[in-house]
């Protein structure tokens, strides 16, 4: 018996989750909100996870009814994210760690996304589409690491649709004043638009790889449209589509945990010296995770999915 | 779907085909056409996207493939012969290349210690790419597999052919020609591993075989950083 407790802040949430051998024991988590037509800015944002997170922490400890004693290893996501918020939740961990005499684990943010969502899903091998306010990107396990097979350069969808809302209204003042469309017409049309996008760069992954399952992770992948659209192309392919709902898809404890439970049973720590965060992804092609039950690779066939930029045009 | 699309003349004609593939985007038929034999990309309509957006999307892309295409034979690059484009269809008949196979099947089957061979054959494909890339195309969609070799005469040079333009556009900025070269490398090492020197015989032959290419392959290296230096938030 393993159990892993997973500390995540990389953005506004700030979230504790315990799992035990693939059962999510507890999963509390807090938004920082601003006001609208702002976005959320480091420092503010560290400062709201500051002022919760050991509220969040005895909720999940309550919740999951566990000790300290209880736990194995604690998880942390180590990046990417933003500096000033990931840095105040890794301060915890490690001081819950020394505190307890547990091995603490660095987590990729990402690899944390795709295990959860494999574990609640239980997707075998799937072609992942993560997309978030922060990270737009098609993920394949291929030769025994996740790769990105591609990825948006310049900004992240959700980034994208909350940038758009904000200036909307300066930049379209002409076409509005016109009453050639409504502000919603636009927003519709740029989201039918992106998700397009997302979903024909996923097929080409699929296609690529001789996938037969997709998974999407990350915030953006609550929206029932952009399911709706994948799961057309699904169908069309003879493909599975597996999608997980808000508990998982936005950013939370429990995908630390169950990413850093994984990492835990290979046998990876992470030592006091290297619980250092980063703001950007370490390496390309994330870090390997054994993960459970990865059957042998698909061949590959093209075309390729590597046309991520220039979609639409 | 439209009626008058079900019953079109080339509807009928793809009927007696034969289906080679179903890419994500497009069926591909193999047949004869006017006595010639030949290769048919189908654009189907995509039912998940918006009619509108699809119709937009699958439209321009076929005819983008076409000028592509001939814009670089007008230059004397090799790519297939156009023979006939139903723009009702989103339909483009084209020459088959007859007794060839993919670069990358062309790769996979070549020994990982026969690197002259390997050498040559980046040595050529940076030629070609250099060639496009001086007539402003931008192929969008640069794979092994997108480019066939013709089997080889005796003691001829290796005869590349560029296919698959439906990502293609037309622009002379270094930007779009390096993430051109961008989409390649990383669909060319990701598809056969431990060939970086493959590559860098490719970009090297490139470099020389063109007089643009100094800024195209700066923009490359600059592409190459951005992707991973990005904060990832969310």
């Amino acid at each position: 018996m393993t159990i892993v407790i997973g500390f995540e802040g990389s953005a506004n949430k700030i979230g504790v989750g315990i799992v035990r051998d693939g059962a999510v024991l507890s999963n509390p988590r807090r938004t920082y909100i601003t006001p609208p037509g702002q976005g959320f800015l480091p420092s503010e944002t560290a400062k709201h996870h500051r002022a919760c997170v050991l509220s969040v922490l005895k909720e999940a400890l309550l919740q999951a009814g566990i000790q300290p004693a209880d736990i194995d290893c604690v998880a942390f996501t180590k990046g990417p994210g933003m500096g000033a918020p990931l840095v105040a939740v890794a301060i915890v961990a490690r001081t819950v760690a020394q505190l307890w005499k547990k091995p603490l684990l660095g987590v990729n943010h990402c690899i944390g996304h795709i295990e959860m969502g494999r574990l609640i899903t239980g997707a075998a091998n799937p072609t992942v589409l993560y997309v978030s306010g922060g990270n737009t990107q098609v993920i394949s396990y291929s030769e025994r690491r996740y790769r990105i097979f591609g990825e948006a350069i310049d900004i992240a969808v959700g980034n994208c649709l909350d940038r758009f809302a904000r200036v909307i209204k300066e930049m379209a003042h002409k076409m509005l004043g016109a009453g050639e469309c409504t502000p919603e017409d636009l927003c519709f049309s740029l989201q039918e638009t992106l998700f397009s996008m997302l979903v024909e760069v996923t097929e080409r992954a699929m296609a690529h790889c001789g996938s037969r399952e997709v998974l999407i992770v990350g915030g953006v992948g609550c929206n029932l449209r952009l399911q709706e659209m994948m799961e057309v192309m699904c169908q069309e392919r003879g493909a599975k589509l597996f999608a997980t709902d808000e508990r998982f898809c936005i950013d939370n404890g429990a995908m630390i945990a169950q990413a850093g439970w994984e990492m835990f049973r290979s046998g990876h720590v992470t030592s006091l010296e290297d619980s250092w965060v980063t703001q950007s992804p370490c390496h390309p092609d994330l870090p390997n995770v054994q993960p459970q039950c990865m059957s042998q690779l698909a061949p590959f066939s093209s075309p390729s999915a590597h046309s991520a930029r220039r979609q639409t045009g | 779907m439209d009626i008058k699309k079900e019953n079109s003349s080339t509807r009928q004609f793809l009927s007696g085909m034969e289906l080679l593939k179903q890419g994500a985007e497009a069926r591909v038929y193999r047949g004869q056409f006017l006595g010639k034999a030949a290769v048919m990309k189908e654009r189907f309509p995509r039912r998940y996207r918006h009619p509108t957006l699809d119709e937009k999307l699958t439209h321009r892309r076929t005819a983008q493939e076409v000028r592509s295409i001939l814009r670089c034979r007008k230059a004397g690059i090799a790519a297939p012969v156009v023979y006939f484009v139903d723009y009702t269809t989103h339909c483009i008949f084209l020459e088959e290349i007859a007794g060839s196979v993919t670069v990358r099947d062309y790769i996979h089957s070549t020994s990982k210690t026969d690197t002259e061979k390997l050498h040559s054959l980046a040595e050529r494909m940076g030629q070609i790419l250099a060639k496009m890339h001086e007539e402003d195309v931008i192929h969008g969609d640069l794979t092994t597999s997108n480019m066939l070799l013709r089997t080889a005469m005796e003691g001829g040079s290796l005869d590349l052919v560029l296919i698959d333009f439906g990502l293609s556009y037309i622009s002379a900025l270094p930007e779009d020609k390096g993430v051109d070269l961008y989409v390649l490398e990383k669909a060319f090492l990701s598809t056969h591993p431990n060939t970086e020197s493959v590559f860098e015989t490719l970009l090297k032959s490139y470099t020389v075989s063109s007089k643009k290419s100094a800024p195209v392959i700066k923009k490359l290296d600059e592409v190459r950083l951005r992707g991973r230096k990005r904060s990832m938030v969310g």
